[in-house]
């Protein structure tokens, strides 16, 4: 697995997908990591950075998909060409890819991580559902979806044949998704302060389990994590 | 002397952050496992953070059967903070742990602000862990008590080696629409740069008040080696840091070498030589 890293990188573009924005980043030395993964992104003035997914990895970038909710966000969707923030990462499990009978679900910013699944896999099929059109527009970022729109629900469109399932959505889709197919790969998300580990913020109850989302997940039933995270110096890094 | 503040760092998944400290605080433990707080847990607000983590442990048990032998394997000396629901429990846990060879002291959290409090008092908390260990006790305060200095030479005269200030204040953020409180339990503990100037009052008027002859770890917003040497000027006979870990993984390497210029430019060759420097006489 890609070792963490931290590094300021400069805006490589920013462009509006619906409701969304797609902020692109040069990579540097970060690793794109795999898809499932994600990095902290630590806005000038803000005290706790926030844990996006990777959206899309083009050559010599990092693209998030961003939904403007609260200050953070909206502010990460007006940065412009050419600014820095930092970026910390790739952090967390990371889908499992090597499956059989892939189907990508997604529901509204949930549709965030599989493009790149997407892209790695081979563009296999794919569920997405919105609140509206609008958010909709999002889609075009993952090829071969099928798209629903609220009242209709991703779950209804979920073949009844064995597949295997990489879903990110709220939190009722997932659990609906569960139901559904017990051994779907979930991204789950809770608020956190670090991504390593340290603050025990994104802890969530599954199944029984008391799950730390930053080093045991986000995919629930996704990758194993490989610990420690933070075990090598920065001298060791570069050597 | 460079820690971390209880519950900012695990040295499990960031043992390379770790081994820039000094020594490891180990997050609370106590006698019995804690599932920890509901979601959410975190909240960031103006000038600091709101966290209610409801110190989620293992318990002593598996912490000293799983825990505690990968600990001891980081070679690192380890401090534990411990916690409890009455001074019965806190002496359990100490005496569980005191005395384990990696273990070079032992924090009592008496501050927590997102449990609620114990029923005893501070002093008889200490009084009860003393008689349970040998090892060095160091009791954590609340930057709320009124009369800190009071409740700092209770503890000591009840058998703590030393004193941690501050624990986190109380605080709430509200949701910007549903004006609910963000965090799932309501209030949580508010730490970050607006934590320095209480943390700062509090090291020094323990310092004045214990004649300057307790070590004192002081914590609260700090993030650069200035706001460390202020500690230590006010009577911090070391340095703990808290949630600036979550950010800057990087913190104990940079605030170390920032510490050691800052002491320099001032004409100091070792932190002790600045310590209590705020109490000092002015030259004209």
């Amino acid at each position: 697995m890609p070792v963490p890293r931290k590094e300021r990188r400069k805006v490589a573009g920013s462009e509006r997908v619906g409701v969304y924005t797609l902020l692109r980043f040069e990579r540097g030395g970060l690793d794109a990591g795999v898809p499932g993964q994600f990095f902290m992104l630590e806005l000038p003035g803000h005290i706790v950075p926030r844990p996006f997914s990777i959206c899309l990895a083009p050559k010599g970038e990092l693209g998030f998909l961003i939904d403007p909710v609260g200050p953070v966000t909206r502010e990460l969707c007006e940065l412009e060409r050419g600014q820095e923030i930092s970026l910390f990462g790739p952090l967390g499990n990371g889908f499992r890819t090597d499956v059989d009978r892939p189907l990508l679900v997604g529901g509204g910013i949930g549709v965030a991580p599989l493009p790149y699944a997407s892209q790695l896999m081979g563009k296999p099929p794919a569920i997405l559902g919105f609140r509206t059109r609008r958010h909709a527009e999002a889609a075009k970022l993952v090829p071969k979806a099928e798209v629903c729109i609220e009242p209709m629900l991703v779950t209804e469109l979920i073949p009844a044949v064995p597949m295997d399932v990489l879903a990110c959505g709220p939190e009722p889709m997932l659990h609906a998704v569960h139901a559904l197919v017990p051994d779907a790969q979930l991204a789950w998300e809770a608020p956190m302060a670090c991504g390593f580990g340290a603050c025990y913020g994104c802890v969530v109850e599954f199944e029984g389990e008391s799950i730390r989302l930053c080093v045991e997940g986000p995919i629930l039933n996704g990758r194993p994590p490989v610990l420690p995270i933070l075990n090598v110096s920065e001298e060791e890094k570069a050597e | 002397m460079i820690l971390n503040a209880s519950g900012c760092l695990d040295a499990l998944t960031a043992p390379a952050v770790a081994r820039e400290l000094d020594a490891y605080m180990v997050k609370t433990i106590t006698l019995e496992p804690r599932a920890g707080n509901p979601q959410p847990r975190l909240a960031e607000t103006d000038f600091g953070m709101l966290n209610s983590i409801g110190l989620q442990n293992p318990g002593v048990e598996r912490f000293c059967s799983e825990v505690l032998p990968r600990l001891e394997e980081l070679g690192i000396p380890l401090w534990i903070s411990v916690g409890g629901a009455e001074a019965t429990e806190y002496a359990e846990v100490c005496a569980r742990i005191g005395e384990r060879r990696a273990v070079h002291a032992l924090e009592l959290n008496l501050s927590c602000p997102n449990v609620d409090p114990a029923a005893e008092g501070a002093a008889k908390i200490v009084a009860a862990a003393r008689a349970a260990t040998e090892a060095p006790l160091y009791a954590k305060l609340s930057p709320l008590l009124p009369d800190v200095a009071g409740v700092a030479k209770s503890v000591l005269a009840a058998g703590a080696t030393g004193l941690s200030l501050v624990n986190s204040l109380r605080g709430l953020a509200l949701d910007e629409w549903t004006l609910e409180p963000q965090l799932g339990r309501g209030v949580g503990g508010y730490s970050g740069a607006a934590l320095r100037p209480v943390a700062l009052a509090a090291v020094f008027i323990c310092y004045e008040a214990t004649g300057g002859e307790v070590p004192i770890v002081g914590m609260g917003g700090v993030e650069t080696g200035r706001h460390a040497l202020d500690l230590i000027a006010a009577g911090a006979s070391a340095v703990a840091l808290g949630s600036i870990l979550f950010r800057d993984p990087k913190a104990p390497v940079r605030v170390r070498a920032e510490l050691a210029e800052e002491l320099g430019a001032r004409g100091f060759k070792h932190p002790e030589e600045a310590r209590g420097a705020a109490h000092r006489p002015q030259s004209d």
